[in-house]
């Protein structure tokens, strides 16, 4: 059974039909990527996932649990992590404050006992440092540990945002354009790191990619759209040498 | 500069950075837990109200430094904490029964108020509270029998372990009351910030996008850190009260609001520092002010003539002189300060210049 489903799901903002009749399935272990002209709905897509939006019809399942019944605040604890387009840390904090915000799923003190900060809230605090460390290791972040976010590169906070997400512990990690603004040696950073977060972590990846070149490397499947409708879902190659595709990317032939 | 190897999680968890600064913290209580035996009764009276003041920034603080909602209307919250505090020693509870829910009363009005006022936003926010603060006034003269009214109400004198406590009679018991307030909400409020509550506060402020999708339920942690602000607030109106011996329905006025608020922009949001920072201002301007008149005196010509307004005026003007220049307020600056001497020679002008903030008009919401 595949691990997240989108099932005919439409979306409309006023007019405009951001996503319309998209369905696709992610299996677990897979990663998966969405690619398409701007405007596409890619993002929404993302956001609909996130249950920032509620479509106007459609079925969204995340491993067997009807997402459409959950808060947007809870769609973390079933598993699920995410990285903005446009970056979206805590940026008047550490990065270790804001890894530490991800592992906010994972809380089991309460306001009481925090203010008192028993034996037990430490123990959580010394179990959360633990997972941290080992993210922030994973994704070399030792030099900017204590920064302030505010005042770092933005390759940095790219990496910051994904670490955060994997604080959370996730079954699947939403990618919204990973590799956008990056240097090359940054892109083929970010390529090990997703190809490990697959083997070593066992997280799925979904992600929204303009690189074709990435996507071509780390993606087993690849779902196109266009004005929020599916295009083609394939393999990279098989995607890439669709005539529709060709045609969203390029234009009508003259 | 000062290099902090950590070895382990539990000195990462710590407060405190290294013994250095365990010290300097330690040497500070214990300078003001004996205050009353190195200042006059008048300036021990000055140290009290500038520490009161502190207890309602720190409520403030909570709230507006590190959840990112301003509120114009904390003195609603003062006079709930002080009505509630005499209504209940009236009753004829002991003190230290009475204050702690006084405090606990207010936080839980706090937070229900907070439940439909949070759906607003900024300036919305800032609008709703400031007219909850003009309110205030009319509820409490229009709740006369248990407030008093216009006539207003006289602090009871209170007995703690046998102790007579009592601002003008022995002021150096209700200094230490309000030291041991200070030190327990500030200890609480460190506590706070390292757990998970504290963080997913800061996690609203900056972003709540992606706090949501870290799983913070952000209605239920405005609502919960507006309850803990308003309690601390209640504590520190519970004090005001005491302190000041007679209150009525103008004491708490929107100005106290606007002042409280002003307060912890000056000492810098964000910081339990910037609490103190802003209540050392605040308190010790009214002294500023009359020595600056007496030295200008001669020079203007004129006597000891009153300007109406002049403090509110000068603390408007300092304001929006840290707006401009210094937004991250003392604390801020002072950072600043200490880096300078940290790094010497190698200061950079830049060091703390915030970087662009990438697309930020591309906003989710
Ligand atoms: N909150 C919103 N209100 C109204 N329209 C929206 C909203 N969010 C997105 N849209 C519109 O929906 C369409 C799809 O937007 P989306 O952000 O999903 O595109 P995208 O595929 O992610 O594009 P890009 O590659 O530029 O990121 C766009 O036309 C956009 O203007
Ligand atoms: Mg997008």
């Amino acid at each position: 059974m595949s691990l997240l489903a989108v099932e005919d799901v439409t979306l409309k903002f006023g007019g405009l039909t951001a996503v319309n009749r998209l369905s696709f399935a992610v299996d677990a272990g897979e990663i998966f990527a969405i690619v398409g002209p701007n405007g596409a709905g890619k993002s929404t897509v993302f956001n609909l996932i996130s249950r920032f939006y509620t479509p106007q019809s459609g079925a969204l399942r995340f491993d067997g649990h009807d997402l459409l019944a959950v808060r947007s605040s809870d769609v973390a604890a079933l598993g699920v992590a995410r990285t903005f387009q446009n970056i979206e840390l805590f940026d008047h904090a550490t990065v270790l404050q804001n890894l530490l915000v991800g592992r906010h799923r994972h809380r089991r003190s309460n306001i009481l006992s925090e203010i008192l900060f028993t034996p037990a809230v430490r123990r959580q605090e010394v179990e959360n440092r633990e997972r941290v460390e080992e993210i922030i290791d994973f994704l070399d972040l030792q030099p900017y540990r204590d920064k302030m976010i505010a005042g770092l590169p933005y390759g940095v906070r790219k990496v910051v945002e994904m670490a955060r997400a994997l604080a959370t512990d996730p079954r699947l990690l939403l990618l919204d354009e990973p590799a956008s603004g990056l240097s090359v040696e940054e892109t083929s950073d970010l390529r090990w790191w997703i190809e490990d977060i697959r083997r070593q972590m066992g997280i799925t990846v979904l992600m929204v990619e303009h690189d074709m070149g990435l996507v071509g490397q780390v993606c087993d499947r690849v779902l196109a759209m266009a004005d929020g409708a599916q295009l083609a879902l394939g393999t990279p190659a098989e995607v890439q040498a669709h005539p529709a595709v060709i045609e969203a990317y390029l234009g009508h032939p003259a | 500069m000062r290099i902090v190897f950590k070895t382990d999680y539990v000195q990462d968890i710590r407060p405190w950075k290294d013994r250095y600064q365990l010290g300097l913290y330690l040497a500070l209580l214990a300078l003001a837990v004996a205050a009353p035996w190195l200042l006059d009764a008048f300036y021990l009276g000055e140290l009290t109200n500038v520490l009161i003041w502190a207890v309602a920034g720190l409520g403030l603080m909570v709230l507006t430094g590190h959840t990112g909602q301003a509120s114009l209307g904390h003195a609603a919250f003062l006079a709930c904490g002080c009505y509630a505090n005499i209504i209940l020693l009236e009753a004829g509870l002991p003190f230290l029964l009475a204050f702690p829910l006084a405090g606990l009363v207010t936080g839980v009005v706090g937070a229900l108020i907070a439940i439909p006022a949070l759906r607003l936003h900024g300036i919305y926010l800032a609008i709703f509270t400031l007219a909850l603060s003009i309110l205030t006034d009319d509820i409490i003269v229009l709740s006369e029998p248990w407030t008093g009214g216009v006539s207003g109400k006289y602090a009871p004198p209170i007995n703690l372990f046998g102790v007579m406590v009592d601002r003008w009679g022995t002021p150096a018991p209700f200094y230490w009351l309000t030291l041991a307030v200070v030190v327990l909400v500030t200890l609480g409020y460190i506590n706070l910030l390292r757990a998970p509550l504290g963080r997913s506060f800061i996690a609203v402020r900056d972003s709540e996008v992606s706090a949501q999708a870290m799983g913070v339920d952000i209605a239920r942690t405005k609502a919960v850190s507006f309850g803990l602000s308003c309690m601390v607030t209640g504590w520190a109106g519970a004090l005001m009260g005491l302190f000041a011996g007679a209150f009525n329905n103008e004491t708490f006025s929107v100005v106290i609001s606007i002042q409280l608020l002003m307060m912890i922009v000056i000492g810098g949001l964000g910081s339990i520092h910037g609490a103190f920072l802003g209540a050392i201002v605040i308190g010790f301007l009214p002294q500023f002010l009359s020595i600056a008149k007496e030295w200008l005196a001669p020079l203007t010509g004129g006597g000891s003539v009153a300007i109406p307004g002049l403090e509110f005026g000068v603390f408007g003007m300092i304001l929006i002189a840290f707006l401009l220049f210094e937004p991250m307020g003392l604390y801020g600056r002072w950072l600043k300060i200490r880096t300078w001497f940290e790094l010497f020679p190698f200061y950079r002008k830049d060091m703390f210049k915030r970087q662009k903030t990438y697309l930020r008009t591309e906003r989710l919401k």
